[in-house]
C-alpha cells in the first residue's frame, strides 16, 4: 500500500474543508472496502479522512420515519429493535450481507459507497473503464457470469454489490449529506448511477460531500422478505436478490414495494411491479406474473443468461416467502 | 545482517526474521517510484514517511507506539509487536484467520488501519489465557479436534468466543451462519460447531 497523509476530522465541516483543499483526500470510516482498494492499487488516495470521531452514531425514529447515522456499524442496526420490529427488511438485508466481523466494522455510509466487486476492476493488470476511464471493459467479452442484466452500457456491465442498498432502495429512502454550502436531501433510488458514458462515476456524490444519515420513511408493509442467492449459503455476494415489502389486506395486496440486487450498477427499483401487484390478491398465480414483469427488458451477456431465470425465480420466491 | 549465527542462536527467529528483511527488500521495491515522484519534493518525502502517535492497549496491556498510516491493525500486531498468533491469511476481509476483538467486538485486523484504533483496548489470541489455564474455548476446540492444520484456529476461536458472547450462538444453524466469516481449508466446521455448542452449554463466563 502506497503510504499517505492521516488527518482525523474532528467535525463534518472540517472533514469536507480538508477534502475539499487535498484533491483526491478519501474519507475512510469502517475501512472494509477502501483499504481493500488501497492494498490493491485500485485507490492511492494521498490523503485519507479518518471520519470515526463525528457524531454521526444514532438510530432515531419516530411515527414519520427512521433516521440512521452513517457511522452506525451494520451490525448494530441490523440488531436495533425499532429496525428489527419496524423494518425487517432492513435488518434481513444487512444481516445478509458479509460476515459478522465486516458488519461490526462497516458503517451505513459506508455500505453506500462501496464499489463494484466485477473481477476486472479488482484485477490492475485488465483494462476496466470504471478504474481507468476509457481503457476499455474487460467484462463484456470476458468471463460475465457475475455481471449485470439491466441498465449495462458499452462501457460498463459492473452490479452494485449492497444488500443493505437493495432495501434501502425498495424502502424509499433518503439520504442526507452534508456540502460546504449546507446540507441537502437526495432520493435513495437517485443517488447510485447507471453506468452509462461514465461508469467510474458509481453515484452523484461531489467532492466536498459527506452523507451523514440515512433517513427511511415510515411503511405500512406487513410483510417482508430479503432473498439473496449466492453460490454459497453465507458470507458472498449475491448473483440475485430481492428485496420484498407487501401491506396485505384480506389476502390483497394494497401497497408492494420491491427491489433487486446484484442485477446492475445500481440497486434495482421494480416500480411496474409493484404498480402491478397494488389490489391484486396475494396468490402464487400473481406471484408469476409479477415476475414475468420483472424480468422486462433484461439483456444477458454470455455467461449469465440465467440470472434471468434465477431473478424470474427468485421475484415468486421472495413474494411467496414474504406472504407464508 | 542475515548470518549462521542467528539461525543457531534463533532457530525459528531466524527464519522470520530472514522473510522479514526480504519483505522488507520488496517493499523497497515496490515503493521506489513513489520515493522517486516524491523526490521532487523533500516535504513530500518526509509526509510519506512520516508516523502518527498511537496509544493503544493491546492484551490489557497500554501502549503508545508510533506507526505509518498505512500499518493495518494485523500487520502491527505481527511485525511490530511480535503478536503472531493472530495469522494473516488472505489480508484481503475474505477468510477471518485475522480475527481481533475490538473493545469487545470481532473484526478483520487485515482491513483496519491501526490508526483507527486510537484509544481502544484490543484482544487477540495470546491474551485468552489466564497463566497455564487455557480459555474454555480453547479447551474446546481441543476437546472436539476443532482443527487440522491450526492455521484459521486463533481466527476462528476469537470469533466463536464473539459468536456466544451476541447471542447468536443458539442452534448449529445459527453458529454456520454467525460463524461464516472464518474459513476452515481443512474443513474442521462439524468440530468447530461442536466446540462452539459445547461452550455455550456450559455457560462458563468468556
Amino acid at each position: 500500500m502506497i503510504n499517505f497523509e492521516y488527518t482525523k476530522a474532528s467535525s463534518t465541516k472540517s472533514a469536507i474543508d480538508i477534502q475539499l483543499k487535498n484533491k483526491g483526500a478519501q474519507f475512510i470510516a469502517g475501512g472494509t472496502n477502501l483499504v481493500d482498494l488501497m492494498k490493491k492499487g485500485i485507490s492511492s488516495p494521498l490523503r485519507v479522512i479518518d471520519i470515526n470521531g463525528l457524531p454521526l452514531k444514532e438510530i432515531s425514529s419516530d411515527l414519520k420515519g427512521l433516521t440512521i447515522g452513517a457511522l452506525v456499524p451494520n451490525s448494530t442496526a441490523a440488531e436495533n429493535e425499532i429496525i428489527k420490529s419496524k423494518y425487517p427488511l432492513l435488518a434481513m438485508a444487512l444481516n445478509a450481507g458479509a460476515s459478522a466481523q465486516l458488519r461490526n466494522m462497516a458503517t451505513a455510509g459506508g455500505n453506500i459507497m462501496q464499489r463494484t466487486r466485477c473481477s476486472y476492476f479488482y484485477d490492475i493488470n485488465m483494462p476496466c473503464n470504471k478504474r481507468q476511464s476509457g481503457s476499455g471493459c474487460s467484462a463484456i467479452e470476458g468471463y460475465n457470469r457475475m455481471h449485470a442484466i439491466f441498465g449495462a452500457s458499452d462501457k460498463c456491465i459492473a452490479v452494485h454489490p449492497s444488500d443493505m442498498c437493495v432495501a434501502l432502495a425498495a424502502l424509499n429512502a433518503t439520504l442526507h449529506i452534508s456540502t460546504a454550502k449546507g446540507d441537502k436531501k437526495t432520493l435513495f433510488t437517485d443517488f447510485h448511477r447507471l453506468p452509462g458514458y461514465t461508469p467510474e462515476l458509481d453515484n452523484n456524490l461531489q467532492s466536498g460531500e459527506l452523507i451523514t444519515a440515512i433517513y427511511v420513511p415510515a411503511n405500512s408493509y406487513n410483510k417482508s422478505y430479503y432473498l439473496k442467492i449466492r453460490d454459497r449459503l453465507s458470507y458472498a455476494f449475491a448473483l440475485v436478490s430481492v428485496a420484498v415489502g407487501l401491506e396485505v389486506e384480506n389476502g390483497v395486496i394494497r401497497t408492494a414495494a420491491l427491489a433487486m440486487g446484484g442485477v446492475a450498477h445500481k440497486p434495482w427499483r421494480l416500480t411496474a411491479v409493484e404498480k402491478f401487484l397494488m389490489n391484486k390478491p396475494a396468490t402464487t398465480d400473481i406471484f408469476k406474473e409479477a415476475a414475468i414483469i420483472a424480468i422486462d427488458g433484461a439483456k444477458p451477456f454470455e455467461h449469465n443468461a440465467y440470472k434471468i431465470k434465477l431473478a424470474k425465480a427468485a421475484i415468486a420466491e421472495a413474494l411467496m416467502k414474504a406472504v407464508g | 545482517m542475515y548470518s549462521q549465527q542467528e539461525d543457531q542462536h534463533c532457530p525459528n527467529g531466524g527464519r522470520r526474521n530472514f522473510l522479514k528483511r526480504s519483505t522488507a527488500i520488496a517493499a523497497l521495491a515496490t515503493i521506489s517510484p513513489v520515493i522517486i515522484k516524491a523526490g521532487e519534493n523533500d516535504e513530500k518525502i518526509a509526509a510519506y514517511f512520516e508516523k502518527v502517535p498511537l496509544e493503544i492497549e493491546i492484551n490489557g496491556k497500554p501502549l503508545s507506539l508510533q506507526v505509518e498510516p498505512r500499518v493495518t491493525l494485523l500487520d502491527l500486531l505481527r511485525e511490530q509487536l511480535g503478536l503472531t498468533g493472530t495469522k494473516k491469511g488472505c489480508d484481503h476481509g475474505q477468510c477471518g484467520c485475522c480475527t481481533v476483538h475490538v473493545d469487545g467486538r470481532r473484526i478483520n485486523s487485515c482491513l483496519s488501519l491501526a490508526v483507527m484504533n486510537n484509544g481502544k483496548k484490543v484482544t487477540t489470541i495470546e491474551g485468552l489465557a489466564k497463566g497455564d489455564q487455557l480459555h474454555p474455548m480453547q479447551e474446546s476446540f481441543l476437546k472436539h479436534d476443532g482443527f487440522q492444520c491450526g492455521y484459521c484456529t486463533p481466527g476462528q476461536i476469537m470469533s466463536a468466543i464473539a459468536c456466544i458472547k451476541e447471542g447468536h450462538a443458539n442452534s448449529a444453524e445459527e453458529i454456520r451462519e454467525y460463524m461464516s466469516g472464518n474459513i476452515c481449508r481443512c474443513g474442521a466446521y462439524p468440530n468447530i460447531i461442536d466446540a462452539i455448542t459445547e461452550v455455550k452449554k456450559g455457560g462458563q463466563p468468556l
